[in-house]
């Protein structure tokens, strides 16, 4: 079989997936790609019937469907708005693998991938000497959002405002965590590499929020990135070595006495939940075991607080020169887990803090991981639309409650100069507590 | 085949960004919401100001190619697949622009490519209506909605989109710019042209810009829904309720297979043991609804209702409203291919369409659920099915023609809302007459000598 026959095959696989979308274009209206585009390529019925003309032969270039196909932020918003329930990105993912297994992963993305990140301590190392290294490159901004630009990398990353690596990542400050057998409920805390590598204030928020509410927690150090940007890349090989990885972390730490799984990182979140199960197809039967356990025990933090430990957040009354807040939805917590009304909630534990809606708060940021790398133009333009919604709320900081989201939004802010700071949801619910 | 020159040019008029020539960005207009044939077409033109599409018509007009003018391609009778492969997909997705809300004259202007839902809402803003609610609202144009005379729910009382059109602007083929209607209520200089753009499919010109109707919004709503062991019984209600002078603003129907699916597939809470439901909504005055809906309650149980639910608040409308809305997704959901029909009868026959199609679906072993517009006859025979089957689609294609033969027996039409396009074209004639078609035909050689504008669609050319 030769591989553009294979690469018809796995398209194939998924006929079915394919065939269950209407064409009736509903995915049109929410779409954050193609309201600004207008292209049919852009949305989910035009991909769709791309990925139906190369499997049934119409269409006979995969790499320009594969082109098409990463104009995608993987936001969900098109499969959260089906009303026919098409598994859109089951599709997109399943596409990608085919289309990247057909047409190779790219040298550098291989070496991410691959032999980068699937080595935690070498990754950890490679992250560590960037910040001893950065004040080289990136010039510090004296802005609200403390982000930093690389004029003399403009060539490769234009205008884009960066976070600063911290002097010290999660796991180094606080070093193994194992737990305590005393507390009720001991929980795995999986803190994702922009947690454990970029914004380690995150994962601070996370630990004092659990010791505060009497959780254990268990914080290994040689957890691997739960795997979704290789995934996005359509890299199962270097996604399963990842996914692999993990999986003998988990299975040593996973006893009885662990009850959750939890993350800052919505998106780590919803692959630990959903993906590795749903892509587990080749994997061993004990491996399958370990990642179904892993699945149903794995939850975003603000809805372990809400749901799980039903933490009180009766009577928050603002002070009266409460700093005003706006909440930015993040995709992969509002539209794949389902979490929203959990976090506006526990926000109001801080009464320092106050409200103010912003306009389409749940409509993607344009970060969509490597997207914004590779689709610099739209992520920039969707982005900027999120940014004048933030700023036309009046707020003074904006909260989000996803790692990637905050470093997008503040790219935004501090291209435009703006004042509005940005901050993860649980730096303001922890930042009371004693 | 079209030339590089002249894609060239296209280029220099529109931007690189807004011609897609690239054979894989082409497929992607290749089909529409109907279950048709797909056609890719040879290039795909995104104007951004409605002035383009003047030039554009002319040079494509000057080189002989096929134009299908596209807004979102909601269309289910195949409206905006392509007629040959040098078509030229004109996407008005660009021409977005709300260019007037007037409050005091209640219009609005808009240019084609506006979302429906985009300017009903701006219009609710400010505090006025615009009534059409086509079911594809939140993606569809207005520019299509008015070249397809697009319905919706609010039919009976409001009217459609023709009720709303009050000018229009539109290119011919030379490129030359019509303006019919105004402004203003009464306009009576010259040809009703803008009558006539309505529902022409894209058949006679481009519409660039339109100005439309808006109304004072009702002040008070009531919703109810009603539960049936008997179609006929329901059907006598619905007779019932307009013969008491009350007309309400939507007047919905379920049959027995939709309830079962709706309630299978969302739990909800509807009877699955009733043979029909209605859900019927009255608005306006708040004195006038609260009279009105008495009466409907009150034909409701003379009818024979074995139980009426009377919302006593917004979270019990929106109740009764899930049912309906969630009719189409829980057929969809079933089976890979849902073809949707909209046959419509007068009134008084929709007991007798339902026993048809009841017995229709059991004739061709197709699986099948209909709801509706029952106030305005226009039933959704909805037919759930896998196209790749092809021995099941053969029958699907034939209990298709059987409905429209028995809408037609039964003093009805093919279509409600849906439109001609390709998919009914071949019925039309058994509809109306030969004269008909002939007349049509003549009229569109004038407006288009060469039989370019959408050829395939309506009465062909």
């Amino acid at each position: 079989m030769n591989d553009m026959e294979q690469l018809r095959q796995s398209l194939v696989k998924i006929d079915d997936l394919l065939a269950s979308c209407m064409r009736c274009g509903n995915c049109q209206a929410v779409c954050p790609v193609y309201t600004q585009t207008r292209r049919e390529a852009d949305v989910a019925r035009g991909k769709i019937v791309l990925l139906q003309n190369l499997a049934y032969e119409l269409i006979k270039d995969p790499k320009a469907v594969e082109e098409r196909l990463t104009r995608c932020l993987l936001c969900g918003a098109c499969e959260h708005n089906c009303s026919t329930g098409v598994k859109t990105l089951d599709i997109f993912i399943e596409g990608r693998i085919a289309l990247t297994q057909y047409l190779k992963l790219s040298p550098l993305k291989k070496l991410i991938f691959q032999s980068l990140l699937t080595h935690p301590k070498l990754f950890s190392r490679a992250i560590h000497t960037g910040s001893l290294f950065q004040g080289l490159v990136l010039r510090r901004q004296q802005n609200a959002q403390k982000t930093a630009t690389a004029p003399l990398l403009k060539h490769f990353l234009g205008a884009r405002h960066m976070p600063t690596l911290p002097k010290q990542q999660l796991h180094d400050k606080y070093g193994v965590l194992t737990g305590d057998k005393s507390k009720k409920i001991n929980v795995i805390f999986y803190p994702g590499c922009m947690t454990d590598k970029v914004y380690t204030q995150i994962g601070d928020a996370v630990i004092k929020l659990l010791n505060h509410y009497g959780v254990g927690v268990i914080m290994p150090d040689d957890f691997s990135c739960c795997g979704l940007p290789a995934l996005a890349s359509g890299d199962k090989v270097g996604y399963d070595t990842l996914v692999k990885n993990n999986i003998s972390v988990f299975e040593r730490l996973l006893t009885d006495d662990v009850q959750y799984i939890v993350s800052a990182c919505p998106s780590c979140t919803e692959t630990l939940h959903k993906w590795w199960v749903r892509l587990s197809e080749n994997y061993s039967e004990k491996d399958r075991e370990i990642l179904k356990k892993i699945s149903e025990k794995a939850i975003d933090i603000h809805a372990f607080l809400y749901s799980v430990l039903k933490v009180d957040t009766k009577d928050p009354v603002a002070k009266e020169n409460a700093v005003k807040i706006t909440y930015h939805e993040s995709c992969h917590l509002k539209k794949s887990l389902g979490v929203s009304k959990e976090v506006l909630e526990l926000l109001k534990l801080n009464d320092n803090y106050t409200l103010v809606e912003m306009a389409e708060a749940d409509k993607c940021c344009g970060c969509g991981g490597s997207f914004t790398l590779t689709q610099p133009e739209l992520s920039l333009k969707i982005g900027t639309r999120k940014g004048l919604n933030i700023m036309k709320s009046g707020a003074e900081e904006v909260v989000a409650a996803c790692p990637a989201c905050m470093m997008q939004i503040a790219d935004i802010l501090g291209r435009n100069n703006s004042n509005i700071k940005v901050k993860h949801s649980l730096e303001i619910i922890a930042e009371n507590l004693k | 085949m079209i030339s590089k020159t002249l894609i060239n040019e296209f280029e220099a008029l529109l931007g690189k960004e807004n011609v897609l020539s690239d054979e894989i960005d082409r497929h992607a207009y290749s089909f529409d919401a109907a279950v048709l044939e797909s056609r890719v077409p040879s290039l795909v033109l995104l104007p951004t100001e409605t002035e383009q599409l003047g030039t554009i018509v002319k040079k494509c007009y000057d080189e002989g190619l096929h134009i299908t003018v596209r807004g979102s391609g909601s269309n289910l009778s195949g409206g905006t697949i392509p007629d040959s492969l040098d078509t030229v997909v004109i996407s008005t997705g660009k021409l977005n622009k709300i260019l007037e809300i007037n409050t005091h004259d209640l219009y609005a202007v808009v240019e084609p490519g506006v979302v429906t839902e985009n300017l009903a809402k701006e219009v609710v803003a400010k505090g006025l209506f615009y009534p059409p609610d086509p079911g594809s609202q939140s993606i569809s144009t207005l520019g299509g909605n008015i070249a397809e005379n697009a319905g919706g729910l609010r039919g009976l009382k409001y009217g459609v989109t023709k009720d709303y059109v009050m000018g229009l602007e539109f290119y011919d083929y030379e490129g030359q710019l019509v303006k019919t209607g105004s402004r203003t209520v009464k306009c009576v200089t010259g040809y009703n042209l803008a009558g006539l753009m309505v529902a022409s499919e894209g058949t006679l010109g481009i519409i660039s810009k339109a100005i439309l109707k808006l109304v004072p919004p009702p002040k008070a709503s009531k919703a109810m829904m009603a539960i049936f062991d008997d179609v006929q019984k329901a059907s006598e209600a619905v007779a019932g309720i307009i013969a008491a002078h009350v007309v309400p603003c939507t007047l919905e129907f379920l049959d027995h297979a939709t309830i079962n699916y709706v309630e299978e597939d969302t739990h909800i809470g509807l009877p699955k043991d009733a043979d029909a439901l209605l859900l019927i909504e009255v608005d306006g005055h708040p004195g006038q609804v609260a009279d009105e809906a008495e009466i409907v309650e009150k034909v409701l149980k003379e009818c024979g209702a074995t139980d009426i639910h009377v919302a006593r608040n917004d979270d019990e409308k929106a109740k009764i409203w899930a049912g309906r809305r969630n009719a189409l997704p829980a057929l969809a959901r079933l089976r890979p291919t849902t073809v949707l029909e909209d046959a419509t009868v007068p009134r008084s026959q929709i007991p007798a369409m339902v026993k048809a199609l009841n017995e229709i679906a059991k004739k061709y072993n197709v699986q099948m659920g209909t709801f509706g517009h029952a106030g305005d006859g226009n039933l959704h025979p909805t037919i759930l099915c896998d196209r790749r089957d092809h021995e099941e689609f053969v029958r699907v294609e034939a209990a298709v023609d059987e409905i429209f033969n028995v809408a037609l027996e039964l003093n009805g039409t093919l279509s409600g809302e849906h439109g001609i396009g390709t998919a009914k074209a071949k019925w039309l004639e058994k509809e109306t007459s030969r004269g008909t078609i002939m007349f049509s035909r003549r009229m569109r050689k004038a407006i288009d000598p060469k039989g370019l504008f959408n050829s395939q669609k309506l009465v062909g050319i």
